[in-house]
């Protein structure tokens, strides 16, 4: 009997005694699971948690949440007997009086970056591979709550240390607060306790910080993770990959020593920035004080968009019967926030309503192949990206050497046409990429070499693309047709629902996200010499130009 | 789809045994291959592990030993780096003083590249291991139709409905509805335990904490100030009213920018009788978000604020030039007392800051 044996037989004959486990722990040892290097982002997100998780609990052993008031005799002596609260200072003692204490704030304040990044790049990927399609549409709205919890969470956790900049990004949420209609004055009464700044916030905002939020982001990577477990993982198009399989290598021991891998590498990003990068010196930024501000201030870079959209909103402002309405501050901060969640929430079932698609998808749409929804995402991306840029116009105005309002008048105008022209743009480069799609298969892959013919004619020859980059060329996902039971009824009649205004906006959006260069354009070419290239067998050297798997 | 197809998934190509060596089977996993199946005569459903000759799914070895154990010597040099970064941490944690921001920086330095050393080492080492040491398979794993099948939605149906009944919850409505009026009146009842969180807005934006006859001291220093001490034109500081300097809640309303003016330079809708000698006062406070609206422009008389740029012409009254700011800064009656210094005439006329529902 070997080692392993025994150890089987013991440790794993003691728990599956009690538990029956030999079979569900076998079945989720051989799990497979495809490998893609945009799977890893959403592992980024998973392990900065983690990291945060760590990190964060080590910094709660020594943060002190309170806004009492002291006057500051510590390390650093250039804040010798200036007044703060004590968040600020047990803040600079973590900085300056325990050991590797710089560190895990700075390695906890990459990795809520970090966290952010990846929850983002992931989404978009999903996004435009079109994971979010059926079965998965639940796992995404779990995303998009992620995302929006992360953004808070980061934000809270940016505020606590009560240094300058953090009070100054309180300050803005006070005056958010205050353009909520009817309510707005009340909430942030009582969410600051009283009137800006108070001394409940500092302490209110750290359980959320450590204990409302992280829980509730725990239960939904819970969540998360298991539908996506039970779901089985999406995969790429390639040769043999269908929507009934799943083609990778099994968890154990394959999975689990790459993620394993990747959670240190990730690990060590953090880390090595935290080392060589410095990030909110807290200490330079000096205890907040109402009256005081420096100039170029910026938020963490999960703000920047929301910052934007503050900055280039038209000084809006109704007031009637008595009453206000801060436009100008409510819908950049409260509506432009609400609007692209909301957005995001509901895509995956306006996409179904529009293409009446009810089939389980599991293997993964190439951008190109759905030019619609590429251009919708490049289209949102370019919102995001200009609400984003203008957060830092008086930078850009600075470093540009452009002046300031024009940043913001360019701003204003393009937030309405850049995601328009974004959209054309995406969609007619996502047709273009399929016709060269359908000509590599048509006519093949060009090898660069010239062949003369005993007449004197010149050729290019050409050899088919290869059994695998076909498999990724020709799966396409057709958007099906609106089918006579969708915008007829059961008599035959055309239905109400297929005839009124919302039907016939069904009708045309289906025909927008139909468009698509067939993948065969009639001439019979499969690629076989068709077209008068000599061609040379598959498996030659040349690679170029092919479609990966 | 039926049963069948969930055991095969047609033939596999060539693929991957074409990009890499020491490729093992394709078959779908959770089935035993055709050979086997056929040999113990199983009806399909065997997800069990077979004493009788199974075929492996994974190969157990690299087809090339001498590689292997190089590749071996360096997964164990990753792994024995990353012990000797670890000890160095530890010894970085000993040996680096802190209390300081130079050594503190010093100390982040010896523990922050031995920590990324230590983990790096063992992300490269678990890497090179995984993709050279284990020989590489692929293979496909069947994916069932994710709805359950019809004969277990209806024994669920029959289940749930059976419950409903036997629990009488359907049939008496008197029940039910006082249940659902119980569970609403619970839910409802501890949110009036959130009163408690902050006081009533009541009039509290209205005032700030100038009042008739409240010196202006400067900012930082906390000393009254005259107009002869400011009198270059252009001149702009922070000033607050006396006695407010710990007090945030108070200085969060009442900071005030006074710019010192020619006195035929300002203009309307300056009040002028709120201004002494040229200098005018305005709330510092944004009236966008609140951010103290600090920067100021000599040749223009703007003021702008760093936070969203709304730009104030300190000239006229203080209105917005540019910018998301609605409001014009408040302007602050002033005037000097006996023993001339500048003091507040009242408190603003209009409330400072951020507008809100009840402003009018």
């Amino acid at each position: 009997m070997s080692n392993a044996d025994k150890a089987l037989s013991g440790v794993g004959g003691y728990l599956d005694d009690r538990f029956r486990a030999a079979r569900p722990v076998r079945s989720f040892l051989k799990k497979i699971f495809p490998d893609h290097w945009s799977f890893l982002l959403g592992e980024i997100a998973l392990y900065t948690f983690i990291i945060l998780l760590l990190t964060g609990t080590f910094l709660s052993l020594f943060f002190k949440p309170s806004m009492t008031q002291i006057v500051y005799h510590g390390s650093y002596t250039k804040l010798n007997g200036v007044r703060m609260s004590e968040a600020y200072a047990s803040t600079l003692g973590i900085s300056f009086d325990v050991r590797g204490g710089l560190l895990m704030r700075q390695v906890h304040h990459w990795a809520a970056i970090l966290f952010l990044a990846a929850i983002m790049a992931h989404m978009l990927r999903i996004f435009f591979t079109g994971a979010f399609r059926k079965p998965r549409e639940i796992n995404w709205i779990i995303g998009i709550t992620l995302l929006s919890l992360g953004i808070i969470e980061g934000f809270v956790g940016y505020s606590l240390p009560d240094d300058l900049l953090s009070g100054t990004g309180l300050r803005i949420l006070e005056g958010v607060l205050l353009s909520i209609p009817i309510i707005g004055t009340y909430v942030t009464f009582f969410i600051f306790g009283g009137q800006f700044p108070g001394q409940d916030i500092v302490p209110r905002m750290y359980v959320v910080h450590i204990l409302l939020i992280p829980a509730l982001i725990l239960a939904l990577v819970a969540a998360h993770l298991f539908f996506m477990f039970h779901q089985k993982h999406t995969q790429f198009s390639g040769k043999g990959h269908t929507d009934r399989n799943v083609v990778g290598s099994p968890m154990y021991p394959y999975f689990m020593a790459k993620t394993g891998a990747w959670f240190f590498f990730v690990f060590a990003a953090t880390a090595g920035l935290s080392t060589f990068a410095q990030i909110n010196p807290i200490w330079l930024f000096g205890p907040y004080n109402p009256a005081a501000i420096s100039a170029g201030s910026q938020p963490d870079f999960y703000m920047g968009w929301l910052e934007g959209a503050l900055r280039m909103m038209p000084a809006w402002q109704i007031t009637a019967w008595g009453h206000t309405l801060s436009l100008s501050v409510f819908i950049p901060a409260l509506l432009v926030f609400g609007a692209l969640m909301t957005g995001l929430t509901l895509y995956p079932f306006l996409e179904q309503w529009v293409t009446g698609d009810k089939r389980e998808h599991h293997v993964l749409d190439r951008p190109r192949n759905a030019p619609t929804r590429t251009a919708i995402g490049v289209g949102g991306v370019t919102f995001y990206g200009v609400l984003w840029l203008l957060g830092g116009n008086d930078l850009i105005a600075r470093f540009f050497d452009i002046q300031l309002y024009w940043t913001n008048w360019f701003g204003r105008v393009i937030i309405i046409v850049g995601p328009i022209i974004a959209y054309f743009i995406t969609k007619r480069v996502c047709l273009g990429l399929q016709r060269k799609d359908r000509e590599l298969l048509e006519h093949g892959v060009e090898t660069g070499i010239v062949l003369m013919r005993p007449q004197g004619e010149f050729v290019e020859v050409t050899r088919p693309v290869s059994e695998d980059s076909r498999a990724v060329l020709t799966t396409r996902n057709e958007v099906p047709q609106l089918t006579a039971a969708q915008t007829t009824d059961e008599n035959g009649v055309p239905s109400p629902a297929g005839h009124g205004v919302m039907g016939r906006l069904r009708t045309r959006l289906n025909h927008v996200f139909a468009e698509e260069i067939p993948l065969s354009d009639g001439h019979g070419g499969n690629g076989h010499g068709g077209n008068g290239h000599p061609e040379l067998p598959v498996g030659a050297d040349d690679k170029r130009s092919e479609p990966s798997g | 789809m039926t049963d069948q197809d969930d055991h095969f998934d047609g033939p596999r190509g060539d693929r991957a045994s074409r990009k890499r060596t020491g490729i093992a089977r394709r078959r779908v996993i959770g089935t035993p291959s055709p050979a086997t199946r056929h040999l113990l005569g199983d009806d399909g459903a065997g997800d069990r592990p077979s004493a009788v000759t199974k075929p492996r799914e994974l190969p157990a070895d690299l087809p090339n030993p001498e590689r292997a154990k190089r590749v071996e010597r360096v997964v164990a040099l990753c792994f024995t780096i990353s012990v000797l970064a670890s000890l160095a941490f530890v010894a970085s944690y000993v040996i680096f003083p802190i209390h300081s921001i130079d050594k503190v920086l010093k100390s982040n330095l010896g523990l922050g590249l031995s920590m990324t050393v230590a983990l790096l080492a063992l992300g490269v080492g678990a890497t090179i291991w995984v993709r050279h040491l284990m020989p590489q398979v692929e293979l496909t794993e069947a994916r069932k139709p994710l709805a359950s099948p019809e004969q277990d939605r209806a024994a669920f149906r029959e289940t749930f409905t059976e419950g409903a009944e036997a629990s009488q919850f359907v049939k008496r409505p008197l029940v039910r509805r006082t249940l659902l009026a119980a569970s609403v009146a619970l839910g409802i009842a501890p949110l009036v335990l959130l009163r408690d969180l902050g006081p009533l807005p009541r009039k509290q934006l209205d005032y700030t904490a100038w009042k008739k006859g409240t010196r202006l001291v400067v900012f930082g220093s906390n000393n009254p100030i005259t107009p002869a001490e400011f009198s270059t034109p252009g001149g702009i500081i922070t000033v607050i009213p006396e006695g407010t300097a710990g007090d945030l809640e108070a200085l969060a309303k009442a900071a005030v920018l006074i710019i010192k003016f020619r006195p035929e330079e300002l203009l309307p809708p300056t009040v002028l009788n709120w201004t002494v000698d040229g200098i005018v006062a305005y709330s510092k406070i944004c009236t966008h978000v609140g951010c103290p609206a600090a920067l100021y422009e000599h040749t223009t008389h703007h003021i702008l604020c760093p936070c969203h740029q709304s730009t104030f012409d300190a000239q006229r009254g203080a209105k917005v030039i540019f910018g998301p700011a609605p409001r014009a800064l408040p302007q602050l009656p002033i005037t000097i007392d006996a023993a001339g210094y500048l003091v507040a005439q009242s408190d603003f006329h209009e409330p400072v800051g951020p507008s809100f529902w009840e402003l009018g």
